[in-house]
């Protein structure tokens, strides 16, 4: 018994034509994919753009960018964002400052340093870190990390902006420490060897070496760190109060853009108010801040980029 | 001549090591401090929550009494947005990925494209809230439902799905595109039945990451409305819901000291569920490691 | 044969005595070194002396431990995580693994040139002075001299002297080779350990190096790794021959080449393997 697949193959020519038509209509609808994210981007554009011009309409933008309070409810409101710029800047600071060298540090341990096993155990919690929801961060920093700030700093307030600060930091060390070690993993072997080979230590094949070679990496790691930092919502809407001032004292409850946006939305301002619609003129702040820092961060990649 | 001077290297060198020693042991300390906080983090979060979880915990509606407050309807809720999001951001994410891979010319648009979306991950979570709240709540109606909320999600770690898929397909050989074409498949048909199977670990693991993300999210439910005091069970994607990290958000916020305790209850359903999610994307990844 | 024996039984006795220690007097004792990378043995039970101030070359088929051999020789070795080794190699008298012996020190000492070039992503005159810059020399003076010393030994100074700030990458292949070699030569080493040198350059670079490796006897011990026999031929006053992680045959490089001892020898070099 012979099976003619010629035949057979022929046979089926009727569906050829479902098969062309199918060949010009999926490009089409993966296209169509591919715009929803075009959408989103002008989405996003056209309704913090709209919103805030129609805050602008009611609040003069000279006010909004040089005012120095900022109490949006009530009979006598004013809308200046540097209080909220400032703290949220107050907090981004104090997370650098912890998430920098610690970040920095563990990517040159993982790179430069590490035993095989080490590095097995290390990576893994850094991803499970990076895991972690960032509501569980902010009960972290509520209920742990300020009665621990407490018992060194006496009158810290429950809402303070340096327990945030510091657990943002936190939770971004993973994301520097990775960020930052691709980077520098990708500095090749060659050049260590060429440094140990004339007699370095580690420390200055780390130093000297590898982290200038890796340098435009580490920056834009570092950068989107700063992004994130600021972006950051529940931590601080849990653990930094809700009381925008314009100070640079971290033992003080502060507000940040984020942490106002969700207090607005978890009350009752009622839609069309003006409060309603300062959480769009704040976004866009916030919006504008994070894609600088983005930007910045792709150019200097990009940009800098060593070839070896 | 000798310009070195070999006493002053041989000097030197005493300092150069021990400070490599030093230097060693406060990179490794750096290092172990992850591990340290994570320990903290969860033997508090164990030692305050462990009593409070039992079944009635599950089975419970919040309630202002915190012993007889539980977590059924964030649960539920979880359930039904994680039920919304992944289809969407799945087909979406995948899409664009075979999108820009396989179709996409090298030109103006696509290289916008691909911007985007590199900047997309990079906007913070509110700001995709006021999005869903303006668009999707107010502009199409949709109120403050859990379609609402899938959708503000989707779009949220849509990036995230696009990366990973794009990397799955990117890591298939050329050899394998070259094999169906050599037997007359077009170029459909070799995307569904090579590319699509062959990448399928690949977005299978950044999906499950994805949606790992989007579960653990608070700030854009809690802006589009989520409530966080329901005691019924959502009937549809129409109905009004609240999900666990906005139960526990609600739990924190409250001053009572039980709350908190409480609060660490739901924190351990939320990571034991993570760590599933994990497990399973780990188990996927492993499984189909190195096939080529 | 006979005649030099003659010869030298007529020197005197202690002219004889001194031409022994000239040429026994060795930088490098290696007595039955083993090494493994994992469970596969790489290296069998080297017997080997280097001398001072000549240029040895090690020549062998892909794969017959030269390399790993003349990376036991700075430790470079153990930058492979799953590498085991037991006996003795002794720099200037001193066994070099045993456990308080300093490997930056050593290393200072011995210099090496790698098959690829591989400068750093920094400017000509910071990939010279890197090294002594590292071992506490700080006066720019003195880094000066010494970048232009080196430089001048490596033989590039006149093609660079007027671009030393320029980023070493721009250098082509054969002038990045010598800027490794002036970056070597700028800690002063003793030894300096060449893996193939010149397998990534075009041949007129090859001879400027080959050409260079010459004059740089007169002041270093030189170990080179070569699959090219003519060069070997060319430049070394020792050889020797490495198959299957041992050594076949150590001579002086006229000997080797004109009468091997070995059948494997002879083999090699007149070209049926390898």
């Amino acid at each position: 018994m012979t099976v003619n697949i010629k035949r057979m193959i022929n046979e089926k020519k009727a569906n050829r034509r479902f098969l062309s038509i199918l060949e010009k209509t999926v490009p089409a609808f993966f296209l169509l994919c591919a715009s929803i994210s075009v959408l989103t981007t002008i989405g996003i554009t056209l309704t913090l753009l709209v919103e805030t011009v129609t805050f602008f309409n009611r609040i003069s933008i000279i006010e909004f960018l040089t005012g120095t309070e900022w109490w949006p409810f009530g009979e006598n409101a004013s809308y200046g964002i540097l209080p909220l710029i400032t703290g949220t800047l107050l907090i981004t600071a104090i997370a650098m400052l912890v998430a920098l060298p610690t970040g920095l540090a563990s990517a040159i341990y993982l790179s430069e340093f590490a035993p095989g096993n080490v590095r097995k155990v290390v990576k893994p919690v850094l991803e499970v870190l990076a895991g972690i929801p960032t509501i569980v961060y902010g009960f972290f920093a509520l209920t742990f990390v300020t009665p621990m700030l407490q018992l060194f700093i006496k009158d810290l307030p429950i809402f303070n902006a340096l327990s945030p600060g510091i657990v943002v930091g936190i939770m971004i060390i993973p994301m520097i420490a990775s960020l930052s070690e691709d980077a520098m993993s990708s500095v090749p072997d060659s050049m260590r060897e060429g440094a140990l080979a004339l007699g370095s230590t580690r420390l200055e094949v780390a130093l000297k070496v590898v982290v200038p070679a890796a340098l435009s990496g580490i920056i834009a790691s570092f950068l989107l760190g700063v992004s994130r930092a600021i972006g950051e919502t529940m931590i601080v809407s849990v653990a930094a109060g809700s009381t925008p001032t314009l100070t640079t004292d971290v033992t003080q409850s502060i507000q940040t853009m984020t942490g106002y946006i969700v207090q607005v939305t978890l009350g009752d301002a009622s839609y069309g108010s003006t409060t309603y619609y300062s959480i769009y003129a704040v976004g866009m702040t916030l919006f504008v801040f994070t894609l600088l820092m983005n930007l910045l961060a792709q150019y200097i990649s990009g940009r800098f980029k060593e070839e070896y | 001549m000798n310009l070195v001077d070999k006493q002053l290297v041989q000097r030197r060198r005493k300092k150069r090591l021990f400070s490599n020693r030093i230097m060693r042991q406060i990179f490794f300390s750096a290092s172990v401090f992850g591990i340290v906080v994570l320990a903290v983090l969860l033997y508090r979060i164990f030692r305050e929550g462990l009593p409070y979880l039992d079944i009635d915990f599950l089975t419970s509606f919040a309630s202002r009494f915190p012993e007889e407050a539980g977590i059924k309807a964030a649960i539920t809720g979880s359930v039904w947005l994680m039920a919304v999001t992944a289809p969407v951001s799945v087909v979406l994410g995948v899409g664009t990925a075979i999108y820009l891979e396989e179709y996409a010319k090298e030109n103006m648009f696509t290289r916008f494209i691909r911007m985007n979306i590199s900047n997309l991950a990079g906007v913070p979570s509110v700001v995709f809230g006021l999005l869903g709240l303006t668009v999707f709540v107010r502009l199409m109606e949709m109120g403050r439902s859990i379609i609402a909320g899938g959708f503000t999600m989707s779009l949220l770690i849509l990036p995230i799905i696009v990366v990973a898929s794009q990397e799955a397909i990117r890591a298939i050989p050329n050899s394998q595109y070259e094999a169906s074409y050599a037997m007359g498949a077009t170029k459909w048909q070799t995307i569904r039945r090579v590319v699509l199977p062959a990448a399928l670990p690949g977005i299978l693991t950044g999906g499950i990451l994805a949606l790992s993300r989007a579960i653990g999210e608070t700030a854009p439910l809690l802006m589009i409305g989520a409530l966080s005091f329901i005691a019924y069970l959502p009937e549809n994607i129409w109905s009004g819901f609240t999900v666990l990290p906005i139960q526990i958000f609600n739990w924190t916020a409250r001053p009572q000291e039980e709350f908190h305790l409480v609060a660490s209850t739901g924190i351990i359903i939320l990571l034991f569920i993570l760590l599933l999610m994990n497990s399973v994307a780990v188990l996927i990844r492993h499984k189909f490691s190195k096939r080529y | 044969m006979m005649n030099t024996v003659k010869d030298n039984k007529q020197l005197s006795l202690v002219s004889l005595k001194e031409k022994v220690q000239e040429e026994t007097k060795a930088i490098y004792a290696v007595e039955k070194f083993n090494l493994w990378y994992g469970e596969n043995q790489a290296l069998y039970g080297i017997d080997m002396s280097i001398p001072m101030n000549k240029v040895t070359a090690i020549i062998g088929p892909s794969g017959c431990g030269k390399s790993t051999f003349i990376k036991a020789l700075n430790r470079m070795v153990e930058l492979v995580p799953s590498v085991r080794m037991n006996g003795t190699v002794k720099y200037d008298g001193e066994n070099i693994f045993s456990p308080k012996y300093k490997v930056e020190e050593l290393r200072t000492n011995v210099g090496m040139v790698f098959q690829h070039p591989n400068p750093f992503p920094k400017s000509i005159y910071e990939n010279v002075v890197y090294g002594p810059r590292t071992h506490g020399i700080k006066k720019k003076k003195i880094l000066e001299e010494i970048a232009e010393k080196s430089l001048k030994e490596a033989a590039l100074w006149d093609e660079v002297k007027d671009r030393l700030d320029e980023n070493a990458f721009g250098l082509s292949g054969g002038q990045q080779q010598r800027l490794c070699i002036a970056r070597c030569l700028a800690i002063e080493p003793d030894v300096i350990l060449m893996d193939e040198p010149t397998s990534a350059l075009d041949p007129v670079s090859t001879g400027k190096i080959e050409e260079l490796v010459q004059n740089l006897k007169k002041r270093y011990s030189i170990v080179i790794i070569t699959h090219n026999m003519q060069q070997a031929a060319r430049i070394s006053d020792k050889t020797a021959f490495f198959l299957n992680g041992q050594v076949v045959e150590h001579a002086d490089t006229a000997t080797l080449f004109s009468h091997p001892e070995d059948k494997r020898t002879e083999d090699y070099i007149t070209g049926r393997f390898g």
